[in-house]
């Protein structure tokens, strides 16, 4: 008999390259880096323009997670020798272990700069649902925080709580959203844990009861969209509303939430899960302007 | 910027908000509290382009404010708190 190993929360990793630029027109290459607790990224910005990036799974070593990132977001460019860069910024969980960085900065600042890059300036209110933590964040025009609030202490509504149930439930992480609504017949009340240990506990009662996998998802989907409305409810929202990290790009909860908030959210052709990288290259880009760049 | 430093479980709402347009770094809030629950004012993490400092919520002791607070709130009809009635800006709210 063999054990199947079958990794059920394994999500891509991807990187890009911008078609329409090179590196050799830059004046400037700045770059952002975030270490999460779950994925780290990094953004490669020629002016202050996407030029490359790379979105990879975070290690249990974040200075090399970090190096695994930008190599990663190197390999998309190409040619480009690494002493190009004029500045980078760590930011994230693990930002204080990213050797090569600059300066640190937080992920509520680069979240909210990166929100109004990808999604416009009219993004007001910006939910972060990372791996380890949600972050509510209000913001001016400008993409300044004006109002934020984190949830790090427990992992209830974040990216793992999902994993360890995609896990559970034998479901690729990818799959979890459209899985959720394929439950035919009424939608079933939430999970009524909000702690992802209990709520697992629960999950196998009701898998126990006969429940199939999708109205278990269902659940649990609806619980997770009412944890993360309460945290977001206390900042209040403002519109235009939208969505970073990778949990953004879960349907379940993502569908769940939106009639709670009562409003929609705005949609991107981007990665959601490089929005904190995209900030702190943003920063970095500015910093570069400022005349604190070029280091060499 | 209103930084919310606290958590949300099942037993409530722990928050300490700090108002950083009002605050004006001035240390006072640190001075008094017992149990040193500022982190120091320093420059603010959060908005990486102010260079006024700012009062900080240590990262060690944000995750458990509801303890940490609780030897200043001994009733429901308390007194002010410290570092409240210290702020002379009133920068400082809990949200408990």
């Amino acid at each position: 008999m063999t054990e199947d190993k079958k990794e059920f929360w394994r999500w891509t990793e991807s990187n890009w390259k911008n078609p329409d630029m090179e590196w050799k027109d830059a004046q400037f290459i700045s770059v952002g880096i975030d270490v999460g607790s779950v994925s780290s990224q990094a953004v490669i910005m020629a002016d202050g323009q996407v030029l490359a990036y790379g979105n990879m799974r975070t290690g249990s070593d974040s200075p090399n997670s970090a190096r695994n990132a930008l190599n990663f977001a190197m390999e998309a460019l190409g040619d480009m020798p690494e002493d190009r860069m004029d500045y980078c910024i760590g930011t994230g969980y693990g930002r204080v272990n990213v050797p090569f960085a600059d300066r640190t900065i937080t992920e509520i600042a680069c979240h909210a700069r990166g929100a109004n890059f990808i999604y416009g300036p009219n993004v007001r209110t910006v939910l972060d649902v990372g791996g380890q933590d949600i972050k509510a964040i209000q913001c001016d025009e400008k993409g300044k925080v004006t109002n934020f609030l984190m949830n790090d202490k427990c992992a209830a509504g974040t990216g793992r709580g999902m994993e360890v149930f995609a896990d559970m439930l034998g479901v690729s992480i990818q799959e979890v959203g459209d899985r959720s609504f394929e439950f035919k017949g009424e939608e079933p009340p939430a999970v009524s844990s909000t702690c992802v240990v209990y709520a697992k506990s629960e999950a196998a009662g009701l898998l126990r009861m006969g429940w199939a996998r999708e109205k278990v998802l269902a659940a649990y989907c609806k619980a997770m969209a009412e944890r993360i409305y309460s945290l977001v409810e206390r900042v209040g929202v403002k519109s235009e509303f939208a969505v970073t990290g990778g949990m953004a790009k879960n349907r379940g909860v993502m569908d769940r939430i939106m009639p709670l908030i009562g409003m929609d959210r705005l949609t991107t052709p981007w990665d959601t899960q490089i929005a904190g990288a995209v900030g702190a290259a943003l920063f970095s880009h500015a910093l570069c302007m400022k005349g604190k760049g070029r280091k060499k | 910027m209103l930084a919310n430093y606290g958590y949300k479980d099942a037993s409530g709402d722990y928050f300490i908000t700090i108002d950083t347009d009002k605050c004006n770094g001035c240390g006072d809030c640190a001075a008094v509290c017992p149990v040193d629950l500022f982190a120091g004012m320093d420059e603010d993490p959060n908005d990486p382009l102010r260079v006024e400092p700012v009062a900080i919520v240590a990262g060690t002791k944000k995750n458990k404010v509801k303890y940490e607070c609780n030897p200043c709130k001994p009733e429901a009809n308390r007194p002010p708190l410290p570092c409240v009635a210290a702020c002379a800006t009133a920068a400082i709210s809990h949200s408990w």
